[in-house]
């Protein structure tokens, strides 16, 4: 019995790569094919200390593979501008600027967003393990930091999307906490 | 005669050990203030503070360079362990994750005393609820997630607001954890030594340590591909010390040495030798006593122009010598001593112009050869003839070279093709005046051009502060200085706002006056009252009350802390910024507010008048200090310009007066001023731009020169040229050019422009003067 079951297991298994189009490879070879463009964002956080969550909504941009631009028009004006490993972020007439080099944690964070976009899964596997299910036009991705220090600052990452189109992101933190992003591209 | 001799004798070493006592005694400094002005205005003595005692000045800059970053990383920790443990180093940083924590809690512990926003207004409903309301906005930024920790115990933004001022965005580059340079190839760290800038010792030890720190890391880790880079002023300090130190007495030495040769060629006498240096010696060391006497510090590149000197001084023996072996003692006395006796005065004349000089460097320099010039003259004059006693009437050598009419005769005929060749060179000159001289400071540094480099980018991969821009305001005491520094920094908070500027540093966001904290502590409510408005203002909020307690715990233990004072902040980063920024002076403190320039405008340049439109009325000072360095130096220039004038104008009202005939002047005069016209143009042809020190020089073959003149003018009167002064006029040119020639050799600028310009000068005045001297008057 258990010998016919391991039998027809391995067949299966044999069989499966005749029909599964949809892998890792298959998502980023997609996702790589996408040289960026113009989205509304809504980001909602839901936060213990705070009694309602928080939304804020805007205009992201991005332009592959590795600027993105990220304008927050309520509640506050506020834009954040990635280039390479350049984060600028300017609010209130105060405009920081600092390397992400230099924040190997904020690096990997970042990369998060940085390597699904631009489709590199090398970027990705440094930091996170991938696991992939769904199929090509509604796929969801799930980071799973590698590092403990990593792990400290974000639990997990869950990543909608279809096709080579990001949809929505959701980090979870380590305190519980929770931002889920949501992406509507602008078609120019 | 005898006893004559012996008295003289004993008068002198009597006069040398005296001196020899005070030379003891005296301090030698090879440090910056050879440059720095005697008598500073308010702007140049902030200047010469942070040059001197300045936090910048005590700031070294360390590279590693080589192996891959981790290892790069390893030793730059090492590093900093080792050092910081050292009571010679203040601070040791680079960029070590957790040192940021420190300054963090250290801010919050204290927010409520130090944050600027807290006023009555803040703590009413109103102002609670905008202050909620930021802080919840904030969340949505992704710098909010850095303080959502923090929301609950500062809901109203303390925390951020503080941080904000802490010298945003301008920390250097990060690879493995530690600070590096821009491309990452270099660990970076920034170490603030005990020892003042002008302490050159003290700088030297710090700079020992650290290399002798990072030679046993290497060893122990057995990296022998890892390199360590160093600069920063004390650096420069040091170096330039060991530079002047060590060609000093290289230079010495070579003149030395190749003057003795002359002088052993001329006379085949080793007492005669001797004798002819006694002079000289006699005059470096009364150099030296006068320097002493007058400024207390005696300046390395001062006692490197006792090179120059001792080609001047041997001078006046060698003309003794060789002229009164023919003639006797009195006959000398009587016929050369006059001409000698005015060639001193002239040189007297051109050295005591310097003197007036407000660049100390130049004073000394003109006292030191004042004197010098002046003992050696007067040595040889009345206390050499008497030790040299009736040997110098056997010994001295009457061997003219028979050639000499020949060559005079040849030089004469020269006189048109020189007269055109000097039109041509002024032609020159003035074609090339607007890039004749160097403009700035700089043409006097020491440091070389490999080591500005390194500084530079060492400078600019730490974004390391130049501190070209500053506020200054000063203050009887610690307080009222702070206080003066509160009330600059609101003037360039609306500056900030309007953009006119990028922002500002201030030592009083971490030390606040007291009448300040009082202010910020009277605006804190009681808890009962603080509670009842927290409420109401977060009546629409998402945040609930009954999550703040120790906000409002924390406000109420701030309305009973005691004042933050500079121990608070011992072992942060927060303290090494205030004491980099305030200064302890003789009547009070100042406190520096540097100046960040606003970005993007491409050059970093401040609007200097924006600034001192927003700081009028009050008595802070703004500072360019590119622009008082550039300032400072035209100020010498034009002062070296004005005291070269009114020397050659001295030297001229003097030998008119002794000529008493505008011919005899003008047949003095003009070889002179020919040697200066032909120095300028050779010296812009070799490639040198003319700086400060090029224009004493000019000054110096004035009064040099102008010796040779004399004799020439001399000989013309009595309408003879003997060999005897032909021949000590020679020796005495080859001892000068020797002298002044071999500071050409020095890589110390204002040496080597004495040596480059008055070397060949003293060589042409002499050829000139043979030139122009009358027709007929050699025999």
């Amino acid at each position: 019995m258990i010998k016919r079951l391991m039998l027809s297991l391995c067949l299966a298994c044999a069989a499966l790569p005749a029909f599964a189009t949809f892998d890792i490879t298959q998502l980023m070879s997609d996702l790589a094919r996408h040289k960026g463009g113009k989205a509304r964002f809504v980001e909602t956080r839901y936060l213990a200390v705070l009694d309602k969550p928080l939304i804020s909504s805007g205009e992201m941009t991005y332009v592959a593979p590795d600027r993105l631009e990220k304008q927050t028009l309520k509640p506050k004006v506020e834009s954040m501008v990635l280039d390479k490993d350049q984060l600028t972020l300017a609010r209130d007439k105060q405009t920081f600027s600092i390397n992400l080099a230099s924040q190997p944690e904020a690096l990997a964070f970042v990369d998060s967003i940085r390597g699904t976009l631009s489709g590199n899964r090398a970027a990705l596997e440094k930091n996170y393990a991938l696991h992939l299910s769904g199929a090509s036009d509604k796929w969801v991705l799930t980071l799973l930091p590698r590092d403990e220090k990593i792990a400290n600052f974000v639990q997990r990452i869950v990543v909608n999307g279809n096709r080579g189109q990001m949809r929505q992101i959701e980090y979870l933190q380590a305190d519980g906490d929770r931002t889920v992003l949501s992406i509507e591209p602008i078609n120019p | 005669m005898k006893s004559k001799a012996l008295r003289s004798f004993l008068i002198w070493l009597l006069a040398m050990l005296a001196g020899a006592a005070i030379v003891a005694q005296t301090r030698f400094s090879a440090d910056m203030s050879f440059f720095l002005p005697s008598h500073p205005t308010a702007e140049q003595q902030v200047l010469v503070e942070q040059i001197k005692d300045g936090a910048v000045s005590r700031l070294l800059m360390l590279g590693i360079e080589g192996g891959n970053a981790s290892q790069r990383a390893q030793v730059s920790r090492e590093l900093r362990g080792r050092l910081a443990a050292m009571p010679e180093f203040v601070a040791v940083q680079n960029g070590e994750s957790g040192s940021l924590d420190a300054d963090r809690d250290l801010l919050l512990a204290h927010r409520y005393l130090l944050s600027p926003a807290v006023n009555p207004e803040r703590f009413t409903v109103d102002g609670l609820h905008r202050a909620f309301s930021d802080s919840i906005d904030l969340l949505t930024s992704p710098a909010g997630m850095l303080f959502k920790p923090f929301l609950t115990r500062d809901p109203t933004g303390e925390l951020p607001a503080l941080l904000v001022t802490l010298s945003g965005g301008n920390q250097p580059a990060s690879r493995s954890g530690v600070w590096a340079s821009r491309d990452g190839e270099r660990a970076m760290l920034l170490a603030q030594t005990k020892a003042q800038g002008a302490d050159t010792d003290g700088q030297e030890r710090a700079l020992t340590l650290i290399r002798s720190e990072f030679e046993a890391i290497r060893a122990s880790t057995g990296r022998s591909d890892i390199r360590l880079l160093l600069s920063g002023p004390g650096h420069f300090a040091v170096k330039a010390r060991a530079t002047i130190k060590e060609e000093v007495f290289r230079l010495t030495v070579i003149s030395s040495l190749a003057i003795i040769a002359v002088l052993f060629f001329v006379y085949r006498s080793l007492r005669l030798m001797t004798l002819g240096l006694l002079p000289v010696v006699s005059g470096m060391l009364a150099g030296v006593v006068a320097v002493s006497l007058a400024y207390g510090t005696v300046f390395g590149i001062t006692v490197g122009f006792g090179a120059a000197l001792i080609g001047e001084a041997v001078d006046y023996s060698t003309y003794y010598f060789v002229q009164s072996g023919r003639l006797g003692l009195a006959a000398w006395r009587e016929r050369f001593w006059p001409t000698i006796r005015l060639g001193v005065a002239t040189s007297v004349f051109g050295f005591g112009a310097l003197l007036f000089s407000g660049f100390p460097g130049l004073a000394q320099l003109g006292l030191y050869s004042l004197a010098g010039v002046l003992t050696a003259a007067l040595v040889t004059g009345y206390i050499l003839p008497d030790l040299a006693g009736p040997l110098v009437h056997s010994a001295a050598p009457t061997r003219p070279w028979p050639g000499i009419a020949k060559v005079l005769a040849a030089l004469q005929s020269l006189r048109w093709p020189t007269l055109g060749l000097a039109l041509l060179a002024l032609i020159y000159i003035g074609a090339v005046r607007d890039d004749l001289w160097h403009p700035n400071l700089s043409a006097l540094s020491t440091a070389s051009e490999a080591d500005s480099a390194v500084d530079g980018a060492l400078r600019a991969d730490l974004g390391a502060p130049d501190s070209r821009y500053l506020v200054v305001v000063t203050g009887t005491d610690r307080e009222a200085a702070l206080a003066a520094a509160e009330r600059a920094g609101k003037a360039l908070d609306g500056l900030v706002a309007q953009g006119v500027i990028a922002g500002y540093d201030n030592p009083a966001r971490f030390l606040p006056s007291h009448a300040a904290q009082a202010a910020r502590r009277a605006a804190l409510p009681d808890a009962d009252t603080l509670r009842t408005r927290t409420a109401e203002a977060l009546a629409d909020l998402p945040l609930n009350a009954n999550k703040l307690d120790t906000f409002i715990a924390d406000v109420v233990a701030a309305r009973d802390a005691p004042d933050i004072t500079r121990a608070d902040l011992n072992g942060s980063n927060l303290a090494l910024a205030v004491d980099s920024l305030m200064l302890q002076r003789i009547n009070g403190w100042s406190v520096l507010l540097p100046l960040h320039p606003a970005m993007g405008s491409g050059e970093l340049q401040i609007p200097a008048n924006d600034i001192r439109a927003a700081l009028a009325g009050s008595d802070a000072l703004f500072i360019d200090m590119k622009a008082e360095f550039d300032a400072l130096y035209a100020s010498y220039l034009g002062e070296a310009i004005t005291l070269s004038l009114a020397g050659v104008l001295a030297i001229v009202v003097l030998l008119a007066f002794n000529l008493r005939s505008a011919r005899r002047l003008g047949a003095v005069m003009l070889p002179l001023a020919l040697a200066v016209i032909f120095v300028v143009a050779g010296l812009h042809l070799a490639g040198q731009r003319l700086h400060l020190l090029h224009l004493i020089g000019l000054l110096l073959i004035v009064a040099v020169g102008s010796n040779y003149a004399l004799f020439f003018d001399r000989a013309a009167g009595q309408g003879e040229l003997d060999p005897e002064t032909l021949t000590s006029m020679g020796v005495a040119n080859l001892t000068t050019a020797i002298g002044f020639g071999t500071l050409a050799l020095s890589s110390v600028p204002v040496l080597n422009a004495i040596g480059t310009s008055v070397g060949p000068g003293a060589i042409l005045a002499l050829l000139l003067g043979a030139m122009f001297v009358p027709r007929g008057t050699a025999k």
